[in-house]
């Protein structure tokens, strides 16, 4: 796995783990060094991750044997035109402190899933230029794809003042 | 501050809120004839010139990845075909591939070649559309109506196969719902005989006319720098002159023994779009064209010399324990509504207990037959793939459709993520219509080709 020795030997520490599950290569980043790893990744020669294809998170709230670690994933899908290879980041977040720094300067793309992750996860994106909700109302209270938030709940509904 | 009089306001005049240029806010949508969808565009207007603008999604958010997780692997199947509505065999597909990816499960050839004559004929119907309605947006109503025409020949053929002309529900994890029906292949190609008139003749109408050129060349242009920082694939991604389709780039099902070109335009500009999404209809042609002529015919159905019996029928018997023998009877079960022959089950489907629901005469006929079916339909049992993670993108009409599943183990899937292919131009539609005049924002919406069944999913 090229990518990922690749990325192990610059950054050591930074990367907590790795995997190959059904040939998708993934890498664990340390928060901190998320925003360093996603610009090397996309400026780099060899690697030249030049696209951001997917920006998503996940709950683990209800995973069998995550129930108490990590709540969150914030899941980065990179895709490489020129190298034609991918590559899959995760960055994992405790439920109290779900911050994560915004790529919106790296990708322009990142505006509008960062702002989907929000809205459905409610992960913050610190320095995220317009960090509003993009597919729910300003007035919906919590985020719908938390595992906590049951499905059956009903919101009123709103609309312009009659 | 004053209130502001209409005088101040149109004119100019006095100190008020109106006095000097003056930027005028205006609200395009939701609910507008131009626009494919509901969305809402909120426009700052210098005279006729956007100078800002605003674009508001997620009117029709109908929660389909929360829906997701509330049933069987398969269950979400039905939700995947009210993504993208215009092509939703490929978005079917889409999702059982990224499935069938967490299970390491590999399809049967014939499935294969199913799969891609399914997606093609599709991504010809959504490209019909919007150039089809596009156009007819710019006062080319007959190209609308030529194009409809054609796509109504090619969901003729896709209600052959489904026995559904939208809301279709085709694939499976494992395979596909039914194989083909008899005489497919003679009804392509009558229907690719009118499609081809129809390109053709739209080609003379379009490609080159003075008043769609005005409008298309040169509106709603994108850079190859700006084209690629909003992840936009497909088409539009082509219309810059990058090759990436995911069918060449990373080929899967049998895509990359079949012979195909990648259509590109370099200027990135309204009228490239056009032109790309017109060349890709004939090669999606082409595509489908060898498929049929590839497509291994497996396993032929043997006729037995025992009566056929219809599936009312053979249910009425196995009631009453008249069961035995009966396997060996062929059963005339239409391969659309009512199930599967045998025969033709296996040729399309895994042969994989946890996967694929057994043959009816296998369910209505044995026990074990009919276990098999329960394992898989009732509630806590069903497919469970590993735990673990898998992201399997396709090409969709719009470009890079991908689903990233995550499994708990259980039968339920525990995170469906659609990677919407139409959220990416939509997310940089301002960059493309800020600067020009407010009747350029038609053509490039259409361009776009929104669709916001897979936008707000």
């Amino acid at each position: 796995m090229p990518i990922l020795a690749e990325l192990q030997r610059r950054f050591g520490d930074a990367i907590v783990e790795t995997h190959q599950q059904h040939g998708d290569v993934t890498a664990v980043v340390a928060r901190d060094a998320l925003l360093t790893v996603l610009a090397h990744c996309r400026d780099d020669a060899a690697l030249a991750f030049d696209v951001l294809m997917d920006l998503t998170a996940v709950d683990y709230l209800k995973f069998p044997g995550r129930e108490d670690g990590p709540r969150f994933e914030v899941v980065y899908h990179l895709y490489s035109i020129a190298r034609n290879h991918r590559l899959r980041l995760k960055v994992r977040l405790d439920e109290d402190d779900a911050r994560v720094p915004s790529a919106v300067a790296l990708w322009p793309i990142a505006n509008w899933l960062e702002r989907e992750a929000w809205d459905m996860f409610g992960v913050r994106f610190e320095g995220h230029p317009d960090p509003r909700r993009l597919l729910m109302y300003e007035e919906f209270v919590g985020h719908p794809l938390r595992k906590d938030y049951p499905i059956s709940r009903r919101q009123p509904l709103i609309g312009p003042a009659s | 501050m004053a209130e502001t009089t209409r005088r101040e306001f149109m004119l100019g005049e006095g100190s008020g809120t109106g006095s000097g240029p003056q930027n005028v806010h205006v609200g395009i949508g939701p609910a507008h004839p131009a626009m494919h969808g509901i969305i809402r565009i909120a426009t700052e207007l210098d005279g006729e010139v956007i100078v800002g603008a605003d674009v508001e999604i997620g009117y029709l958010h109908r929660a389909f990845e929360k829906d997701c997780e509330q049933g069987g692997w398969n269950n979400a199947i039905p939700y995947t075909d009210r993504l993208n509505y215009v092509s939703p065999l490929i978005n079917n597909f889409g999702y059982a591939s990224a499935v069938e990816k967490l299970l390491g499960i590999d399809i049967t050839e014939r499935c294969k070649y199913i799969r891609v004559i399914m997606s093609e004929i599709s991504r010809i119907c959504d490209h019909l559309t919007c150039v089809g309605a596009s156009s007819m947006e710019l006062g080319a109503f007959t190209v609308f109506l030529y194009m409809i025409k054609a796509r109504e020949f090619l969901w003729e053929l896709v209600e052959d196969v489904t026995g559904a002309r939208l809301t279709i529900s085709y694939g499976r994890v494992g395979g596909v719902k039914a194989d083909l029906p008899a005489g497919f292949g003679d009804k392509v190609v009558r229907a690719f005989k009118e499609t081809r008139e129809v390109l053709d003749e739209v080609h003379r109408l379009l490609t080159g006319n003075r008043i769609f050129m005005d409008r298309m060349v040169g509106t709603g242009a994108l850079s190859r720098e700006e084209t690629i920082g909003y992840a936009i694939t497909g088409p539009l991604l082509r219309a810059v002159g990058v090759p990436y389709d995911v069918r060449r780039a990373q080929p899967y099902y049998v895509y990359d023994r079949l012979q195909f070109e990648i259509p590109t335009q370099p200027e990135g500009d309204n009228y490239a779009r056009y032109l790309v999404r017109m060349a890709e209809m004939e090669q999606s042609m082409r595509i489908v064209e060898q498929a049929l002529a590839a497509i291994p015919a497996g396993p032929v159905n043997v006729d037995f010399a025992g009566r056929p019996i219809d599936p009312a029928s053979y249910v009425d018997q196995g009631k009453q324990g008249k069961t035995e023998g009966l396997l060996l009877v062929p059963l005339t079960l239409s391969p659309n509504l009512e199930g599967q022959q045998r025969a033709a089950l296996r040729r399309v489907n895994v042969a994989d207990k946890r996967v694929v629901l057994p043959p009816k005469e296998n369910a209505y006929g044995s026990i074990e037959g009919l276990m098999n079916h329960f394992m898989l339909i009732m509630e806590g049992y069903g497919i469970q793939p590993p735990p673990g993670e898998a992201y399997f993108a396709v090409e969709g009409a719009n470009g890079e459709l991908g689903f990233y599943v995550v499994s708990d183990g259980s039968d339920r899937p525990y995170r469906v993520r659609c990677r919407p292919p139409c959220l990416p131009p939509v997310a940089a539609l301002h960059r493309m219509i800020e600067g020009e005049m407010v009747a350029d924002l038609i053509p490039t919406f259409g361009s776009v080709n929104m669709i916001g069944g897979e936008l707000d999913r």
